[in-house]
C-alpha cells in the first residue's frame, strides 16, 4: 500500500509513491537520488545521516519520510556550489577533517547548526557540537580543527566584504 | 642527474609536504560513491535469515511462506547454496598445525554462532527480502555451546567440531635462553599478572556491502565490494564459484572505514554474488548494523597470563607468557584467525634487550562470531603485556618507568638486529623516540602536578609504551602459506596528450590519503603540479595487481612502486625530449609540467607538446623512435619479512575514584615511521589509530551471554569513543627511512591502535597506585575500577 509523499529538498520538490514505512533516509537517497546523506545505523545513534528538518538538525533514519510533508528538508547537497566548496567544506578540506567521508554529511550539518546560532565558537564549545555523531577514522580533532578553521575563512571573507 | 637520491628535494616537490587530498573535496561535496549509493537497472536485494542460537543443529528449514511471499524473487538455503560454492578453510601451510573446518556460505547441518546466515531471500526490495526472512521456518536442536575460551579446551567442554576431537585450532611455541634459570637468579624479581583483553569490533561506520552483476553473455561477474583488497577477492570469488579468475572484475570506489575488517570472505557477501549468477540481475547486500556486530569479524579475545624478571638495578631479563585466545567456531579464509596469536607471540618485548623469553600461545575454537585481524592485529596485547609488566616491575624495584624503558630499550645504533624473538630490527629508533616523547610532554613537569594534585584528594596517571609495528609485509606473511594474497603492488603511470599524469595502483583507498599520496609522489618524482595528476585505484579492471590496503603496506609498499613508475617514465621522456631537441637526457630535466634545461631550468618544451608530437604526429619523429610514454613498476619488500616501525606514547588520565570514570586528559605519540609522505595524513592516521586504542581500552567490548548471545549489537550499547570522551593528541615524529626502498617510508596506520591501550593501561594503574589497587582487564571499564577499588 503506498501513498504519494512530496518533499522539499533544499528547496526542491521530490514526489514519489513509497510504502508509509519509508525512512526519511531512505527517501532522500533511493527516491530522490541525493547519496550524500549517509545512513550508519538506522537506529539513531551514529548520527551519519543528520540533515535538517525546518532548520534543526535531525536524523533522518529517525523520521518517516510521509512525517516530512510540507516540511523544509536540508541536506549536504545544500552545501557550497558545484564551483566552490562553502567556507565549512573549505575548512574540513584544508584541516584534514575526515578520511573516508562517511561522517562527513552529518558532521557538516551539525556544523552548520553551529555556526548559524554560535558564529565564533570556542573549541569546547564545538567538540560539544559534535559529540553526538561518530567518526571512526580521525578521532575528531581535526574536525575541530576544520570547523574552526571554517569560522577563520568566513571572518575573512566577511572582511574582504567590509572592504 | 635525475636519481631517486635527489627527488626529495626537487622543485614539484610534494613528498613530505602536508597537502590535501583532492579527492577528499569530492567527498565534502556529498559525492562520494560508496556500495549502497549504488543503483543499478533491474537490481534486487538480499536479506538473510540468521541463526538465533550460538550453536544448534538445523533439523529442518522451511521456506514454502518465504517464497510466496510479495517480492521475492529467489531462496537459497544453506544446502542449495552448498551445492553451488565451493567450500573454504581457513589455514595456512606456513602455520603449523592450525585447522579450521569447510565452510559454507550459509551454515547447511549445524549453526555455529548467533547471527550465522543460514537462509538467503532476494526480493525486489530490501523490506520485501527482509519480510520474506521472517516467513523462514527452522526447526533448531539446540547444543550446548562452549563460548568461553577458557573453558573450551576442558574435558567436559562441547566440541565444535567433532572430527577433531578438542577445540584446539592452534598453539605455538617460543623457547629463547633459559627462563626459569634466569628468573631462578638472585636479585631477580618477578612481577605476574593475569592480562584479560575483551572482544571488540571494528564498526566501520559504512557497513559492510556489495553489489554484484552478471554478464552472461560473456560470463562475467562484476563486484562491487566494501573493501580494501580486490585482487584477493577476485581469486576468492574465482576459486570459490569455479568462475575464470579473469572474468571476476571487483570495484571497490570510496569505502567507509575498514580497519581490518573488509578483508576476510563473508557468507552472505558470497551468497549474493551466487545470486546475482543465479538470477542474471545485479543484486545488492548492504548489513544492517545488528548484522555487522553480529557477523564483522571481531577481535583481540585474549586472557595472557605473564611473568617479567627485572634486577634491582633495572635490568630486564625475560619474559614467560601464555595467551589463550577464542577465535568463533572457524579460522576465518583467507588470512587465517591465528595470525593474531602468532604476532603477540612474535612482538611481546621486540624492543627491550631481555635475553630470555618463553612463551606459549592457544587458539581455540568457540561458539562466538568469527575473530580475525583487526586493526593492529596482536600488537595491542603484545604491548600491554610487555610494558604493563614493565611499568609493575618499576613499581616493584622503585625506578621511574622512563629510566626503567631508558635502561633496556635497544640502542639506535644498534641495528640490524633481532629481537628476542628472533624478529629481524632495522632502521629503528626507539631511544630517540622516547627522548623526544618526554620533551614534548614536558614530563617532569607532570610528574610534579600529578604529586601536587594528588595532596588534594586528585588522582591523575602517566603512562607510557614502547612499540613496534609490523608493515610493509613481505610474502612470508600469507603468500608463503599459499593464500591468495598478493605482497607485492604496482604502479602505472601514463603522459596523457595533455600533459598530465593518469596514474593506477593497486593500492586501494579507504579514507587513508591513498589516492593523495600516490599523486604527491608522481607528481614530485616526474615533475608536474600536483593538479595535473589524476589517480585511479580500486578496479581490477583497470588497475596493476597487487595486494591492496592492509598491514600498514599502502604507503610503503604501493608507495614505491609508484615511485619506481614516475622514475621509469621519467627516463622515458626526457630520452624522447634529448631525440626532439637534440640534447642528451642528462642535460634535460621535467619541472612544473615542462622539460628544462637541468642547469638553468630554461623551459625548452611543455609536456604537452612532446606527447601530441608522440601521439598525433609520429611522423616528426625518427622511425627508430618508439616512445612508450607509460610504464608500470612493482615492489616487494625483500630482505626482510616485514618492515618494523617504532614509536613511544604516553597517555594522562585522571581516574575518578567515586565513580570508576576515567578521563583522558592528553596523549602524546612519536612515531618513527621513516620517511613521512604526507605529514597532514600520517598524523591523522596516528590520532585515529589512538582514538581506536583508547576504545578498546576503556569502551569497546562485545559482551556475550553464557550462552553465547550478543548482548549489545546496537550502536547505543556498544560504546565507541565519541569527541566528547577524546583528548587532544600530540604527534611527533622521528624519520629514520627504511634501508628496504627508495622511497624509505614504513607503515603507520596501526601503531595508535596497537601501543594506546598500553598507556592507558599504564596511566591509570599510575593513577591507581596510591589507593593501592591494580587494574589488568580492558576495557577498563567504571564497573571494574570500581571493583579493584573495592567498592562494589
Amino acid at each position: 500500500m503506498k501513498t504519494s509523499v512530496s518533499l522539499k529538498i533544499n528547496g526542491k520538490s521530490y514526489q514519489d509513491d513509497v510504502e508509509p514505512r519509508t525512512l526519511l533516509s531512505d527517501f532522500i537517497r533511493h527516491h530522490a537520488g541525493l547519496k550524500g546523506t549517509h545512513v550508519g545505523c538506522e537506529h539513531g545513534v551514529c548520527g551519519a545521516c543528520t540533515v535538517m528538518i525546518d532548520g534543526k538538525t535531525a536524523r533522518s533514519c529517525l523520521a518517516f519520510a510521509v512525517q516530512c510533508q510540507d516540511h523544509d528538508i536540508t541536506t549536504v547537497e545544500s552545501l557550497g556550489t558545484q564551483e566552490e566548496l562553502s567556507p565549512l567544506q573549505q575548512g574540513f578540506w584544508e584541516k584534514h577533517g575526515l578520511q573516508c567521508g562517511y561522517c562527513t554529511s552529518g558532521m557538516l550539518m551539525l556544523a552548520t547548526e553551529l555556526l548559524e546560532h554560535n558564529p565564533t565558537p570556542t573549541r569546547d564549545e564545538i567538540r560539544e557540537a559534535i559529540s553526538g555523531n561518530l567518526c571512526r577514522c580521525t578521532g575528531y580533532q581535526t574536525i575541530i580543527d576544520s570547523i574552526a578553521r571554517a569560522v577563520e575563512i568566513k571572518a575573512g571573507t566577511a572582511l574582504e566584504a567590509a572592504e | 642527474m635525475t636519481g631517486p637520491a635527489t627527488i626529495f628535494d626537487r622543485p614539484n616537490r610534494y613528498i613530505g609536504q602536508p597537502t590535501p587530498r583532492a579527492d577528499a573535496a569530492r567527498l565534502l561535496a556529498g559525492r562520494g560513491r560508496f556500495v549502497d549509493d549504488i543503483q543499478l537497472p533491474r537490481m534486487v536485494h538480499a536479506a538473510f535469515h540468521r541463526s538465533p542460537h550460538a550453536h544448534a543443529r538445523i533439523v529442518s528449514v522451511d521456506v514454502t511462506a518465504a517464497r510466496a511471499a510479495s517480492g521475492v524473487l529467489g531462496v537459497w538455503t544453506g544446502a542449495e547454496m552448498a551445492a553451488l560454492v565451493t567450500p573454504y578453510v581457513g589455514v595456512l601451510t606456513h602455520m603449523a598445525g592450525l585447522r579450521s573446518a569447510p565452510q559454507h556460505p550459509l551454515a547447511v547441518d549445524v549453526a555455529r554462532w548467533q547471527g550465522e546466515p543460514l537462509v538467503m531471500i532476494v526480493a525486489r526490495s530490501r523490506a520485501e527480502a527482509e519480510d520474506a526472512a521472517e516467513l523462514v521456518e527452522v526447526d533448531y536442536e539446540e547444543l550446548p555451546p562452549a563460548c568461553d575460551a577458557t573453558t573450551a579446551l576442558a574435558k567436559d567442554a562441547a566440541v565444535i567440531h567433532a572430527d577433531f576431537g578438542s577445540n584446539l585450532a592452534w598453539e605455538r611455541k617460543v623457547d629463547v635462553g633459559d627462563i626459569d634459570a634466569a628468573f631462578a637468579q638472585p636479585g631477580v624479581q618477578i612481577v605476574e599478572r593475569e592480562f584479560r583483553f575483551g572482544r571488540h569490533t571494528g564498526v566501520t561506520l559504512e557497513s559492510r556491502g556489495t553489489v554484484c552483476e552478471f554478464d552472461p553473455s560473456e560470463g562475467c561477474l562484476t563486484m562491487h565490494y566494501s573493501g580494501q583488497a580486490p585482487h584477493m577477492m577476485q581469486v576468492i570469488l574465482s576459486r570459490l564459484m569455479s568462475l575464470p579468475e579473469e572474468n571476476v572484475r571487483v570495484i571497490s570506489n570510496d569505502v567507509g572505514g575498514s580497519f581490518g575488517i573488509k578483508i576476510h570472505t563473508y557468507g552472505d557477501e558470497l551468497a549474493a554474488a551466487v545470486a546475482a549468477r543465479a538470477l542474471g540481475r545485479p543484486v545488492k547486500f548492504v548489513a544492517d548494523r545488528m548484522e555487522s556486530f553480529l557477523t564483522d569479524i571481531h577481535a583481540r579475545d585474549h586472557v595472557v597470563k605473564a611473568r617479567m624478571g627485572v634486577t634491582a638495578s633495572g635490568t630486564i631479563v625475560g619474559i614467560d607468557m601464555h595467551d589463550l585466545t577464542g577465535i568463533g567456531p572457524f579460522s576465518m579464509y583467507p588470512r587465517t584467525s591465528a595470525i593474531e596469536c602468532n604476532q603477540v607471540l612474535n612482538l611481546t618485548g621486540a624492543p627491550y634487550t631481555m635475553q630470555h623469553y618463553r612463551a606459549h600461545g592457544q587458539v581455540v575454537f568457540q561458539n562466538k562470531n568469527l575473530m580475525c585481524q583487526y586493526r593492529a592485529v596482536g600488537h595491542p596485547i603484545a604491548m600491554a603485556v610487555a610494558d604493563g609488566l614493565l611499568e609493575d616491575a618499576a613499581r616493584v624495584i622503585g625506578m621511574d618507568p622512563v629510566e626503567l624503558r631508558r635502561r633496556n630499550l635497544m640502542a639506535d645504533d644498534s641495528y640490524p638486529r633481532s629481537s628476542t624473538a628472533g624478529m629481524k630490527l632495522d632502521d629503528l629508533s626507539h631511544q630517540a623516540a622516547l627522548k623526544k616523547l618526554c620533551e614534548i610532554m614536558d614530563y617532569d613537569g607532570l610528574r610534579a602536578e600529578q604529586a601536587r594534585l594528588r595532596e588534594q584528594g586528585i588522582f591523575r596517571g602517566i603512562g607510557f609504551v614502547s612499540m613496534v609495528e609490523v608493515t610493509n609485509p613481505s610474502p612470508m606473511f600469507y603468500g608463503i602459506g599459499g593464500a591468495p594474497i598478493a605482497s607485492q603492488d604496482g604502479a602505472t603511470v601514463r603522459l596523457d596528450a595533455g600533459g598530465a599524469l593518469h596514474v593506477s595502483s593497486s593500492i586501494t583507498e579507504q579514507g587513508q590519503g591513498t589516492n593523495g599520496i600516490l599523486a604527491q609522489i608522481a607528481a614530485g618524482v616526474f615533475g608536474v603540479d600536483i593538479d595535473r595528476v589524476k589517480v585511479t585505484t580500486g578496479d581490477t579492471g583497470t588497475v596493476p595487481y597487487g595486494g591492496g590496503t592492509w598491514a600498514s603496506r599502502g604507503a610503503g609498499i604501493g608507495g614505491e612502486a609508484m615511485l619506481l613508475a614516475a622514475q621509469a617514465l621519467k627516463e622515458q621522456v626526457l630520452d624522447v625530449a634529448a631525440v626532439m631537441l637534440q640534447s642528451e637526457p642528462g642535460l634535460l630535466d621535467i619541472r612544473g609540467g615542462a622539460v628544462v634545461d637541468a642547469a638553468t631550468g630554461a623551459e625548452r618544451m611543455g609536456l604537452a607538446d612532446l606527447a601530441r608530437t608522440v601521439y598525433y604526429r609520429g611522423n616528426e619523429l625518427p622511425s627508430d623512435l618508439k616512445p612508450e610514454l607509460i610504464a608500470t613498476r612493482h615492489y616487494r619488500v625483500t630482505d626482510f619479512p616485514f618492515v618494523f616501525t617504532n614509536g613511544a606514547m604516553a597517555a594522562h588520565v585522571e581516574v575518578d575514584p567515586e565513580t570508576g570514570f576515567v578521563k583522558v586528559l592528553h596523549f602524546w605519540a612519536v612515531e618513527d615511521c621513516g620517511r613521512v609522505i604526507n605529514p597532514m595524513l600520517v598524523d591523522e592516521q596516528v590520532r585515529g589509530g589512538v582514538v581506536q586504542g583508547i576504545g578498546g581500552a576503556l569502551y569497546e567490548e562485545c559482551l556475550y551471554s553464557d550462552d553465547g548471545q550478543l548482548l549489545n549489537a546496537t550502536m547505543a550499547d556498544y560504546m565507541v569513543p565519541m569527541a566528547a570522551e577524546m583528548p587532544e593528541i600530540t604527534v611527533a615524529h622521528i624519520e629514520t627511512p627504511t634501508k628496504t626502498s627508495f622511497l624509505g617510508a614504513k607503515g603507520a596506520g596501526e601503531a595508535g591502535t596497537g601501543g594506546a591501550p598500553a598507556a592507558i593501561l599504564n596511566a591509570v594503574n599510575d593513577a591507581l597506585q596510591p589507593m593501592g589497587a591494580t587494574i589488568w582487564q580492558m576495557p577498563m571499564t567504571p564497573e571494574r575500577i570500581l571493583k579493584v577499588l573495592g567498592k562494589v
